[in-house]
């Protein structure tokens, strides 16, 4: 896999935004699904020759000068974590192109030239091995997501569109001025022989993680609270979560499955990337009060959940608390916790990113989404009740399916403490955590169960109710071949993942260790005797996921 | 003297042009009055491309900055000239072109307009090549004095009267103070060359009070220039009040001489001093870290409060002030490397800022109101509504130039505040560059408000009318391609950036002292003779 075939999965959306802003209305959204399917293909192909034997390093890395001036690199790279998420972005890319064809019949153009940008920049973020490349990509995905829910929402949708992107910016700016941090201390703190890299200028992400797990604690506390505010924003945690109800509420389908699906996922992959291997002691001396935050979402917004009448408002709250366990399985720093965070950046994509197409589907034939005017849709609609049900047990975490599978290992991962409880042939590495986080975590599950359930129970069953005076305007009753297209990969995925995550497991073990035992080895005082009094092996002078 | 004047060749040029567009502009024939504005330009493209090639003397206080500084003068001098056409003698020249009315010089008002804008240019490129705390005054006051005037003339209504008046009076202020400090800073070093006074500070090895208090007079009366505060009161009304070429030309004129000023003044400090030997002396410092942290706060949140596009401008350029006094007070850095360079980030913020804030200017100078008798700008936030659809050239131009403002990435403004950030850093100042990011995202409110009212709203009714002058919309273009091309290919302006803020080197100070010697005090005497006979304003 070489650096251009991973800039070319930038280039071929960006391309076919241009060629939709070019071309005239109609072909617009043939343009957009020809140019997302044809960002498979290119993934694929660019697969063909990725490594598996080795998914902790990072593959296709190189690059070319931007500003040498400022040490900026266009320089790419990938693991197997990284190649994951872009799998998801380029999985969802057509799926929202097509689910849009009704929604969108006003600025199409846009809309679509839009998304396009929009898959390029997310893209970016999962490639980029150069600190300011990958701000660029993170703070443009902002630009397209405002368009998006600015002029395709729902009645709110300018002051949510407006607090979406004032949160966000604000957050990475102070993020951007922690990692700044770094590529300073980097260049004047250490010296040349520290290691390759130091003593030098570079944005190299490589290299700052290892620049940053060499500050002492004080400044790693400092980085990781700028660090945590720009990427606590975008997951978002408690307390800084409040602008994702509205902003999903308000935004369109195809808008929601995106932010859900992927822009979320930019929070928690920036705390894998950075936060964790950056301010390794730092994090460990507060995991606790992230995860304190983590369990406050989980189970403030899981309450929130069950008095939401809009069904929209609920899933989107209950991002909010999922991606609270996610949290908690990074900070927990352990194989099963990392693993299962991976896993649920991939999981929660899938099936809250289908539980929102579900919701615009309904709303685009009943132009409602208020609980108490739609009832008993199952005897209306029986596909779209089949799936509603098949994906809210997915969200739910039910065994066999791909939610239980990265909830229960996000729980394993915060079970294990530092004392060493709870540990015995769990992993190599211990956790931060403890039982009694993975305790409170866990009735975060059963809240989730109730308010998922019972939004099922009235929307899909009990007696039919259907807003009074609705048109179903073109669309027939239940489900069409197109919409059923749209939903079925997702779900085969689900199931796939679910009875066998064997697989992916696999891919991320690697890395993921390699993670979890570098934040290990960078605890102050951390000897090779004290590593391995914690059960590992003496450190490696690798970062996670360096070399070819 | 003599050996000054291959220095002085561009502004030398200009004045030539400057001479020549004065006699022309009130020729009775049209086609050569019109032609006034052309020879201008031309005189500024000569004048950038022989600044180019100009090399500063050895040892001046920073020997690098003129073939940095003058083209780019130049360059946003030009696309500023651009934006002006049509900003006088509109009414008039109608008049007697239909035959209502015969030409009179005295009417008119085209030949002072342009040759005082070159005058204002030609005192802007003098203060880049200033080793001298009288010839620093002079360049100051030629780059202001013409804008008092301009800013007057520029229409016919009573505002701009009102802004001229007020502009002169506090700009007489500034200039008092900020002579009343190099007097000091005179009387404490006994020199007026920079130089020398560097060397004198480092002979006595301390800041005196009487220097510190001179430097802090002086930095005051400059804050004027760049509107800072704690002289920042007139901008708002200053700029709303001139048409809207001559604010653009308020934002960039005065406040680049003014940060060459401040940065000249400082180099006879040196940023040697503090615990690293890499900052200001504390007592110049402390008060330059209030005044940035100030400048940026009051200038973004008040540009929130308005309701004015120029008013937001006018406020948004304090703000932006006040992100370089970060650069200033961060220095050229211990290391080499422009991320480490606060100077040269402030240099290349300042030509940034000139190519980007002219094209949010002249959106505002292209748009005329609809119902109005007289030729009025349609400078209303609510006005700016769906231009994106209803005049897209427009609104598009201010689409880009505001999140360039804003610093998003990967707009021109975003490389040009990186370099701000990482000085800052480099120097040590995290609580100031925090507060920078977070004014930054202050900013976010207004900039997104310019940015999203043409590109996202409705347009309540028909869309005002364009301005009868297409080289405006032509600037706003160029500036908003600047703002959107410039930075992703700006290695080269970084470089020349990071070459122009070199400090000398020591023995480079030294030849130059002894060189200079006895013959420059000599010189020094008559040119503070010169300085008493010589009224502030």
């Amino acid at each position: 896999m070489s650096p251009i075939a991973l800039l070319s999965l930038m280039f071929v959306p960006a391309a076919s935004a241009v060629a939709v802003a070019a071309a005239p209305a109609k072909l617009a959204r043939h343009i957009a699904l020809v140019g997302t399917l044809f960002a498979i293909v290119v993934g694929l192909v660019a697969l063909g020759d990725y490594d598996w034997s080795r998914p902790g390093a990072m593959q296709a890395s190189g690059g070319f000068e931007w500003l040498p001036e400022l040490g900026l690199r266009l320089s790419v790279g990938i693991d197997s974590i990284a190649l994951l998420l872009i799998g998801l972005t380029l999985l969802l890319g057509p799926i929202c192109v097509v689910a849009s064809r009704t929604a969108i019949t006003e600025r199409v153009k846009t809309y679509y030239a839009w998304l396009l940008v929009l898959q390029a920049a997310m893209t970016g973020v999962f490639a980029a091995r150069d600190l300011v490349l990958f701000y660029i990509c993170f703070e443009f995905t902002l630009i397209p997501m405002f368009i998006l829910i600015s002029l395709y929402g729902s009645t709110n949708r300018k002051h949510a569109a407006t607090k979406f992107f004032l949160y966000t910016f604000t957050g990475s700016i102070i993020a951007l001025a922690g990692l700044l941090y770094v590529v300073w201390f980097n260049a004047t703190k250490l010296l040349p022989t520290a290691f390759a890299g130091a003593g030098t200028w570079t944005l190299d992400i490589g290299v700052l993680t290892h620049a940053g797990a060499s500050m002492s604690l004080s400044e790693q506390s400092w980085v990781l609270a700028a660090m945590m505010l720009g990427f606590g924003v975008k997951v978002p945690l408690f307390p800084v979560h409040t602008w994702l109800p509205l902003a999903h509420t308000e935004a369109p389908t195809a808008g929601s499955v995106i932010l859900a699906g992927v822009l979320l996922k930019l929070g928690t992959y920036g705390i894998y990337r950075f936060v964790l291997p950056m301010t390794p002691a730092a994090l460990v001396e507060h995991a606790h009060l992230i995860a304190v935050l983590a369990i406050i979402g989980i189970i403030y917004a899981g309450l929130i959940c069950w008095v939401q009448r809009d069904v929209k408002k609920l899933v989107a709250y209950s991002s909010v608390s999922h991606l609270g366990f996610c949290v908690l399985g990074l900070v927990a720093v352990n194989g099963p916790g990392l693993s299962g965070s991976v896993l649920y950046m991939i999981n929660h994509g899938l099936s809250t990113g289908a539980l929102f197409l579900l919701i615009g589907m309904v709303y685009e034939r009943y132009h409602t989404r208020d609980m108490d005017e739609l009832g008993g849709l199952a005897s209306k609609m029986p596909i779209w009740s089949t799936f509603m049900v098949f994906f809210v047990m997915a969200s739910v975490g039910l065994p066999g399916l791909n939610g239980f599978v990265s909830e229960f290992l996000c729980l394993l991962g915060a079970f294990q403490s530092p004392s060493g409880l709870g540990r015995e042939g769990l992993g190599a590495t211990p956790g931060t955590l403890g039982p009694w986080f993975a305790g409170f975590a866990g009735t975060g599950m059963i809240v989730a169960a109730i308010y998922l359930l019972y939004m099922t129970g009235r929307v899909v069953f009990g007696q039919l109710k259907e807003p009074r005076g609705h048109h179903a305007g073109p669309l027939p009753t239940d489900l069409t071949v197109r919409e059923i297209a749209v939903l079925s990969p997702i779900a085969v995925l689900c199931v796939l993942l679910g009875l066998y995550p064997k697989p992916v497991l696999d891919v991320v073990a690697e890395p993921v260790a390699a993670q979890a035992q570098w934040v290990w080895d960078h605890q102050p005082g951390a000897t090779p005797a004290h590593a391995e009094s914690h059960g590992v092996a003496a450190p490696n002078d690798e970062p996670p996921g360096e070399g070819e | 003297m003599k050996e000054k004047l291959p220095i002085l060749l561009p502004e030398i040029i200009l004045f030539g042009f400057t001479c020549a567009v004065m006699v022309l502009g009130v020729s009775k024939t049209l086609r050569i009055r019109q032609a006034t504005a052309s020879i201008a330009g031309f005189g500024l493209l000569i004048a950038g491309i022989v600044g180019s090639m100009t090399q500063g003397e050895v040892g001046a206080p920073l020997p690098g900055l003129i073939p940095f500084a003058k083209p780019a003068i130049a360059a946003v001098g030009l696309l500023v000239l651009l934006l002006m056409s049509g900003s006088v003698d509109r009414a008039i020249e109608g008049r007697i072109k239909s035959g209502a009315e015969a030409f009179d010089a005295i009417k008119t008002n085209r030949a002072e307009f342009y040759s005082f804008f070159l005058f204002s240019i030609t005192g802007l490129m003098l203060c880049t090549s200033a080793d001298d705390l009288i010839w620093l005054f002079l360049a100051l006051e030629l780059t202001s004095l013409p804008t008092y005037v301009m800013v007057t003339i520029s229409t016919r209504g009573t505002a701009s009267q009102e802004a001229g008046v007020k502009y002169f009076f506090l700009g007489a202020l500034g200039a008092a103070i900020f002579l009343y400090g190099f007097a000091l800073i005179y009387g404490s070093t006994g020199s007026t060359d920079l130089v020398a006074i560097r060397s004198a500070v480092d002979a006595a090895g301390a800041i005196n009070p009487m220097l510190a208090i001179g430097l802090l007079l002086a930095l005051v009366g400059v804050s004027f220039k760049i509107a800072a505060v704690p002289m920042h009161f007139y901008t708002a009304d200053v700029y709303q009040g001139a048409a809207a070429p001559v604010s653009a030309m308020l934002a960039f004129v005065p406040k680049a001489a003014g940060f060459f000023a401040i940065i000249l003044l400082l180099t006879t400090v040196g940023w040697t001093h503090g615990p690293g030997g890499h900052s200001l002396p504390e007592a110049v410092r402390a008060p330059l870290w209030v005044m940035a942290v100030l400048t940026m706060t009051v200038g973004n949140v008040l540009a929130l409060l308005q309701s004015s596009t120029k008013r937001v401008l006018a406020y948004s350029s304090i703000a932006h002030s006040g992100y370089m006094l970060v650069g200033v007070i961060a220095g050229p850095g211990s290391r080499p490397g422009l991320a480490h360079n606060g100077i040269g980030a402030v240099l290349f913020y300042l030509l940034a800022y000139g190519l980007m804030n002219v094209g949010a200017f002249a959106v505002v100078a292209s748009l005329e109101r609809r119902d109005a008798a007289e030729p009025t700008e349609a400078d209303d936030l609510d006005e700016l509504r769906g231009l994106c659809s209803t005049r897209p050239l427009v609104g598009w131009t201010m689409v880009l130039c505001s999140l360039s403002l804003l610093g998003f990435p990967p707009a021109l403004g975003f490389f040009a505040k990186v370099p701000l950030f990482t000085s800052g850093i480099g120097a040590g100042e995290l609580p100031l560059v925090i507060i920078l990011g977070l004014n930054s995202a202050i900013a976010a409110f207004y900039y997104l408000r310019l940015a999203a009212l043409p590109l996202l709203e409705k347009a309540d009714g028909p869309p005002p009318n364009l301005s009868p002058f297409v080289t405006r919309r032509i600037a706003g273009a160029i500036s908003a391609a600047c703002a959107v091309l410039v930075g992703i290919g700006a290695n080269t302006l970084l470089k020349n950036a990071r070459q122009a803020a070199a400090m000398p080197t020591e023995a480079a100070n030294r030849a130059r002292a002894l060189a200079a010697g006895p013959d420059r005090q000599v010189s020094d005497d008559q040119a503070s003779r010169a300085s008493i006979q010589m009224s502030p304003d």
